[in-house]
C-alpha cells in the first residue's frame, strides 16, 4: 500500500549522504596532510599515501624525514581537528535540537567558560608546583571545569524550574557563564603572568597537537558522538515543541539530560584539548540545515561530517598564510564565522 | 469496563485548582464535547488526558489506569490534537504524520514498512496524497487540520482527544474537519473528547455535551438538555437566544442588545 513516492528520503538516499560526507572529511584530510611549512612537496603526499596503503606500491619520492613531518606533525594535527569539528558541529546541532533554538552553540550551558576557568587555575598554579607532573593538567583542568560548570548549570535550572523548561536551564547557563568568567577575572588579576598563555589558549589552538591528544580524547568524543547519532530521530521529534513531543511518547526531560550531558562530555573532552574555537557549532549546522533542510535525523550526522572538514580546512590557512608564526585557529573560524553567522540571521530575517 | 472512565479528576497549577473532580464515563464510538467559558479548565482537562500535565484522581481506559504508563505507552492509548499545534515549516506532509508513529519505533531504530503503510495509509484516506511530499509551511489552515488529524491517527489509539479543533477554520473547513472526525471515529470506533467554543457545532456533531465552569462540571447531557438560555446566561454570562429546529439541532445566537447594556 505504501507508495515509495510518497517519502521524501528513502533509505538509498540516507546511505548516500553518508558516504558523501565521509568522502568530503577524507578529501580534507588529504590536503590537510599536504599542505604545511617544512615536509615534502605538496603533490607528493598523496602518493605516499597511496603508498602506505595496503598492496599498494609507488615511487613517491618522499624521504623517511619528511615523512615523519607528515605522519607525526601533520596527521596528528588533522585528526585532532577531524574529531574537535566534529564533536563541536554534532553538539551544536543537537543543542539546537533539544533547545529548539537554531542561534544556540555548544557553550550554551557554561561549558566554555568553565573550561575557561579550569584552564586558567592550572595555568596559575603550573608554574611550580606541577612542573614535574608527567602530563599537562591544562586539558584535565579545563575538562573538569566544563564538566562541572554544565552540571551546575543542570542542577540549579531543573532545581528552580520545571524540569520540562528549556528556558529556566538556558538562563542558568547564562548565571554560571556570568560567575565563571568573574571567578576566572579574577584569578588572572592575582596571576598577571599567566595572562597570555590563557589569551592564547582562548583562541583555541591545534598548534601543539600529538597522537596523544587524539588518543586522549577520542573515547570520549567516540561514546558522546555515538549517543547523539542514536538520539537523532527522538530530537526530531522534539521540533513540535515539548507538549506535542510528551503527547507522541517522548519523555522529553529524560531525552534532554541525556543529549545534554552526552553533547557537554565530547565538547568539554573537544575544548580540553583545542581551547575555545568559536563558531563552528554555530556556522556548520546552519549551513547544513540551509542546503539539506531542518530534520535533524540528518543535520546531525552531516553535521558531524561537515564540522569535521571544515576544521581541518580551517586549520590549513593558519599555519601557511603567516609562517612561521601560526594564527590561531578560532581567530581563523571566527574571522570567516562572523560574517556567515550575520548572512544567516538576514536569511533567517527575509523568510519570515 | 469498556471505554473511558474519569472520576475525581483534578488538576492543579501551583496549588490552584483548574479543574476539579471531574467525573465522566465514555464507551467506544462516543464523542464529548466539552464546553465552558475561557478559562473553564477544558484545555486543562485535555491535557492532563494526554499525559502533558500532572492530575490526581483516577483515569481508566478499558479498566486500567492511565497514570502509570510511560509516555510510549500512553501515547499509544491516547491521541491529542491541540488548539495551536507547532508545524515546522520545512517538514514535509510525510514526515509529520509519521511523527505520530514514533510510540511504535524504538528509541534507537527507524520506522518499519508496517509503519510507512499507516501513514501512507492515512494520507489517502484523508486526500492529502497530493500533498504528501509538500512542506508545512505551504499548506493552507484546513490542509494543516487535516495533516494534524492524520498524525494523531497514527498513533492508533482508541482515544482521540481535540483542543478546539475548528477555532482556525472557516466555516466549510470547519464543517469538513468535524464530519471527518465524526466519520473516522464511527469507522474506528475512536473515543473523541473535544474542547470546542462554537456552542452549536458542539451540539450538532457531539453524543453529549459536559459544560465546565471553573474547573466543575456543571451542566451534562445532550445538546436539548445543555444549551439553554439560563444555563449559557449564567455560566457564560451571554444574552443568546436558543432555537431548536424541527430536526433536533440546537442553534445558538447571541442577541444583540442595541447598546441597552
Amino acid at each position: 500500500m505504501a507508495t515509495p513516492s510518497m517519502f521524501a528520503t528513502p533509505r538509498g538516499g540516507r546511505v548516500t549522504w553518508w558516504l558523501l560526507g565521509g568522502l568530503a572529511v577524507v578529501l580534507a584530510a588529504v590536503v590537510g596532510l599536504s599542505l604545511g611549512p617544512a615536509g615534502p612537496t605538496w603533490w607528493r603526499v598523496p602518493l605516499v599515501l597511496l603508498d602506505r596503503l595496503p598492496l599498494l606500491s609507488i615511487d613517491s619520492g618522499v624521504t623517511d624525514a619528511q615523512w615523519n613531518i607528515v605522519w607525526q606533525i601533520r596527521a596528528p594535527r588533522v585528526a585532532l581537528a577531524a574529531l574537535v569539528g566534529a564533536m563541536l558541529s554534532l553538539a551544536g546541532a543537537s543543542y539546537q535540537g533539544v533547545f529548539r533554538n537554531p542561534l544556540v552553540d555548544p557553550y550554551l550551558l557554561g561549558v566554555a567558560a568553565g573550561a575557561g576557568l579550569g584552564a586558567t587555575i592550572a595555568f596559575a598554579v603550573n608554574r611550580d608546583a606541577t612542573a614535574t607532573w608527567p602530563i599537562n593538567p591544562v586539558p584535565i583542568a579545563a575538562f573538569i571545569g566544563g564538566v562541572v560548570a554544565v552540571a551546575l548549570t543542570y542542577t540549579v535550572g531543573t532545581a528552580f524550574g520545571r524540569s520540562r523548561s528549556a528556558t529556566t536551564l538556558v538562563l542558568a547557563g547564562v548565571a554560571v557563564t556570568s560567575l565563571a568568567t568573574a571567578v576566572q577575572t579574577f584569578v588572572l588579576q592575582r596571576n598577571n603572568d599567566v595572562v597570555r598563555q590563557v589569551y592564547s589558549w582562548i583562541l583555541g589552538r591545534l598548534t601543539s597537537a600529538t597522537w596523544g591528544d587524539v588518543r586522549l580524547v577520542l573515547p570520549y568524543i567516540a561514546v558522546s558522538a555515538v549517543t547523539l547519532l542514536l538520539y537523532r530521530r527522538v530530537i526530531d521529534v522534539l521540533r513540535v515543541g515539548d507538549d506535542e513531543a510528551r503527547a507522541l511518547g517522548v519523555n522529553v526531560s529524560q531525552v534532554r539530560i541525556i543529549v545534554v550531558l552526552a553533547a557537554t562530555l565530547g565538547t568539554s573532552a573537544a575544548v580540553a584539548v583545542s581551547g575555545l574555537i568559536g563558531f563552528v557549532g554555530i556556522i556548520v549546522p546552519h549551513a547544513v540545515r540551509l542546503l539539506m533542510g531542518s530534520s535533524n535525523r540528518i543535520v546531525l550526522p552531516l553535521s558531524m561530517f561537515a564540522g569535521a572538514a571544515f576544521l581541518i580546512a580551517a586549520d590549513i590557512p593558519g599555519r601557511i598564510l603567516t609562517s612561521p608564526s601560526e594564527t590561531p585557529i578560532g581567530v581563523v573560524t571566527a574571522f570567516f564565522g562572523a560574517p556567515f553567522f550575520l548572512f544567516l540571521l538576514r536569511v533567517r530575517e527575509a523568510r519570515q | 469496563m469498556n471505554g473511558l472512565t474519569l472520576r475525581g479528576v483534578r488538576v492543579e497549577y501551583g496549588g490552584c485548582a483548574v479543574v476539579s473532580s471531574v467525573d465522566e464515563t465514555l464507551s467506544a464510538g462516543e464523542w464529548l464535547c466539552l464546553i465552558g467559558p475561557n478559562g473553564a479548565g477544558k484545555s486543562s482537562l485535555l491535557r492532563a488526558l494526554a499525559g502533558i500535565v500532572d492530575f490526581s484522581g483516577s483515569v481508566q481506559l478499558d479498566g486500567s489506569e492511565i497514570c502509570g504508563l510511560s509516555a510510549r505507552e500512553l501515547a499509544r492509548q491516547v491521541a491529542f490534537v491541540p488548539q495551536d499545534p507547532v508545524l515546522p515549516d520545512d517538514m514535509s506532509v510525510t514526515d509529520y504524520v509519521m511523527l505520530g508513529r514514533n510510540p511504535y519505533i524504538s528509541t534507537f531504530g527507524r520506522e518499519s514498512a508496517h509503519d510507512r503503510d499507516v501513514v501512507a495509509g492515512l494520507i489517502t484516506e484523508l486526500s492529502l496524497a497530493v500533498y504528501a511530499r509538500r512542506m508545512l509551511g505551504t499548506l493552507s489552515g484546513g490542509e494543516r487540520q487535516r495533516v494534524v488529524i492524520a498524525r494523531a491517527l497514527a498513533q492508533e489509539a482508541p482515544v482521540l482527544l481535540l483542543d478546539e479543533p475548528t477555532s482556525a477554520l472557516d466555516l466549510g473547513h470547519q464543517q469538513h474537519a468535524l464530519e471527518l472526525v465524526d466519520r473516522l471515529r464511527r469507522a474506528k470506533n475512536l473515543i473523541v473528547v473535544s474542547a470546542m467554543h462554537d456552542l452549536t457545532l458542539a451540539g450538532l456533531y457531539s453524543d453529549r455535551l459536559l459544560l465546565l465552569h471553573q474547573g466543575v462540571g456543571v451542566a451534562r447531557g445532550s445538546a436539548r438538555e445543555v444549551l439553554r438560555s439560563e444555563t449559557l446566561a449564567e455560566f457564560y454570562g451571554v444574552s443568546a437566544r436558543v432555537i431548536h429546529e424541527q430536526d433536533g439541532t440546537v442553534v445558538v445566537v447571541p442577541q444583540r442588545s442595541h447598546g441597552e447594556i
